[in-house]
């Protein structure tokens, strides 16, 4: 009886059909796919993006040269000079990050004691040469300029659980 | 005046060539449009199977991705290997592509509506769909590749395979009707939906149409282009339009045998209900929405099944197919006898 039912569920195709069936099913159901570049999914505060320097209210830039995100950098990405300006202030005279080495870890952002260097919520900026991609202090300030309010935003609504 | 036209077109050798040629083009542009417009419904039905968009960027829908690929291919170097037999290389998807187009000499559209109206038709598609894998055979040994050998080896034997048991579906449609001629085929099949050959013949329908998937190399039979361990089969080393041509081919020859199963099983340009509103679309139509349908099932079945391996596709063949389309000829025969159900020669 076991073998006379298996054969009539071969011969009927009942498995097949069943298989048949379910795709059918899911041909009507809504799709998943997000429509990049017209629609894009949601982005945690803590996203790491690109990287920006920050500035002061003010104006500012909240960098001081201490060199933490330097030393921590585990892709050895970020290089900085820096010497007193003429108000007598630290400041770096160079802040350049290779985007090509860096692994987007967040350390440099952790480490930061006053919150200059970051990591933005852009992740949309790829380019046509290499070149493009070793940024300098003057992007990373322009960065920070273009992105501010939400990366202000960001790291406020983040702060309850640093 | 229109008499001397009339009697230009079928007289004069010219004038005959000239209707001759005028009728190829009418079959070919729309079936090459349906090519390409059938790559589009394919893509987007997997695509919804999968639940994703598929091709929704260029143009409205994406209804001109189609076009764009075809310009890409058109555009692009064809690439001959320096250990390829060149000659050979080049003329093997001709010959793909050749055999799937001139098969369509003898499918009727409507009542009429026939390139060839030949009494030998169903052999003759045989035939043709046989020599289409010398261009699979022929592309897998000229290109000097192990990928491609293989896959063409793999695609000879399948296609032969599985011929034998379209054969003997297609003895029992003959049987059925008394004659080989594709018009008197769907003649036979006249009245409601119920009279075409799907119903009384079902178990030789489902086996043509899995034949069909064999025939056509199309999941899950697509064994001789499965990607994971033949790279792309006997078109791994095809680029450009050269590829373009099997690819054009492989699609025509399924919508040639969707059309063969519409003609066999589906009753051709007859409408399913025999009454007024139906009737009054024309045949064309109706024979279009049939292949349609059968397409669609066969991209409905690509999205469903995982591919068979080698010796199972064989087994299946061989060992089931065979013997049982073999045992069902014999019975239909039987029972047409001893029923009195003969056709009248």
């Amino acid at each position: 009886m076991a073998s006379l039912d298996r054969t009539a569920r071969a011969f009927l195709l009942s498995e097949l059909v069943a298989g048949f069936v379910l795709t059918l099913k899911y041909m009507f159901k809504p799709k998943v796919t997000v429509n990049y570049p017209y629609e894009k999914g949601p982005l945690s505060p803590r996203f790491r993006g690109e990287h920006a320097l920050r500035r002061y209210p003010n104006g500012e830039e909240r960098c001081i040269a201490c060199k933490l995100c330097e030393a921590i950098c585990p892709a050895q990405a970020i290089t900085i000079e820096a010497e007193p300006r003429d108000d007598g202030s630290r400041r770096t005279t160079r802040y350049d990050i290779d985007m090509t080495k860096c692994i987007y870890c967040g350390f440099c952002q952790e480490a930061c004691p006053v919150d200059a260097i970051v990591e933005g919520p852009n992740f949309e900026f790829s380019t046509e040469t290499r070149e493009e991609l070793m940024y300098n202090k003057d992007k990373l300030l322009a960065n920070g300029d273009r992105w501010e309010s939400l990366i202000a935003a960001n790291l406020h609504s983040d702060a309850a659980y640093r | 005046m229109f008499a001397d036209i009339h009697t230009f077109f079928t007289t004069n050798w010219l004038g005959i060539a000239i209707l001759i040629l005028l009728q190829c083009l009418a079959v070919t542009v729309p079936l090459l449009l349906a090519v390409a417009y059938m790559t589009y419904a394919d893509r987007k039905i997997w695509a919804s199977i999968q639940l994703r968009r598929g091709p929704n960027v260029v143009g409205p829908f994406g209804l001109l991705q189609p076009m764009a690929d075809g310009l890409k291919l058109v555009l692009k170097e064809t690439i001959i290997p320096s250990s390829a037999n060149g000659i050979l290389f080049v003329i093997a998807p001709m010959i793909a592509f050749m055999t799937a187009l001139v098969a369509w000499a003898v499918v009727p559209f409507d009542n009429g509506w026939v390139i060839a109206d030949i009494n030998v038709g169903i052999l003759y598609l045989f035939a043709i769909s046989s020599l289409g894998v010398y261009g699979i055979i022929i592309a897998g040994w000229a290109s000097n590749s192990k990928y491609a050998f293989l896959g063409a080896l793999r695609s000879a034997a399948q296609m032969v395979s599985y011929e034998v048991s379209i054969g003997f579906v297609l003895v029992t449609v003959l049987l059925c009707v008394g004659s080989l001629n594709l018009s008197k085929v769907v003649l036979a099949q006249s009245g409601w939906f119920w009279n075409w050959f799907w119903l009384p013949l079902l178990p030789m329908f489902v086996i043509f149409f899995i034949s069909a998937l064999a025939e056509t190399n199309r999941t899950p039979f697509d064994l001789p282009m499965s990607e994971a361990e033949l790279v792309a089969g006997f078109h791994t080393e095809y680029s450009a339009m050269t590829f373009g041509l099997f690819f054009l081919g492989e699609y025509a020859n399924m919508i040639l045998l969707s059309a063969l199963g519409a003609v066999l099983f589906l009753g051709g340009w007859h409408s399913p209900i025999p009454y007024a509103p139906f009737t009054l679309v024309p045949g064309v139509i109706w024979f279009a929405l049939k292949i349609a349908f059968l397409l669609f099932i066969f991209s409905w079945t690509k999205g469903t099944l995982p591919r068979y391996r080698y010796d199972q596709l064989m087994r299946l063949g061989w060992k089931v197919f065979l013997p049982v389309s073999l045992a069902w000829v014999v019975l239909t025969a039987a029972v047409l006898q001893f029923g009195g159900w003969l056709p009248k020669p």
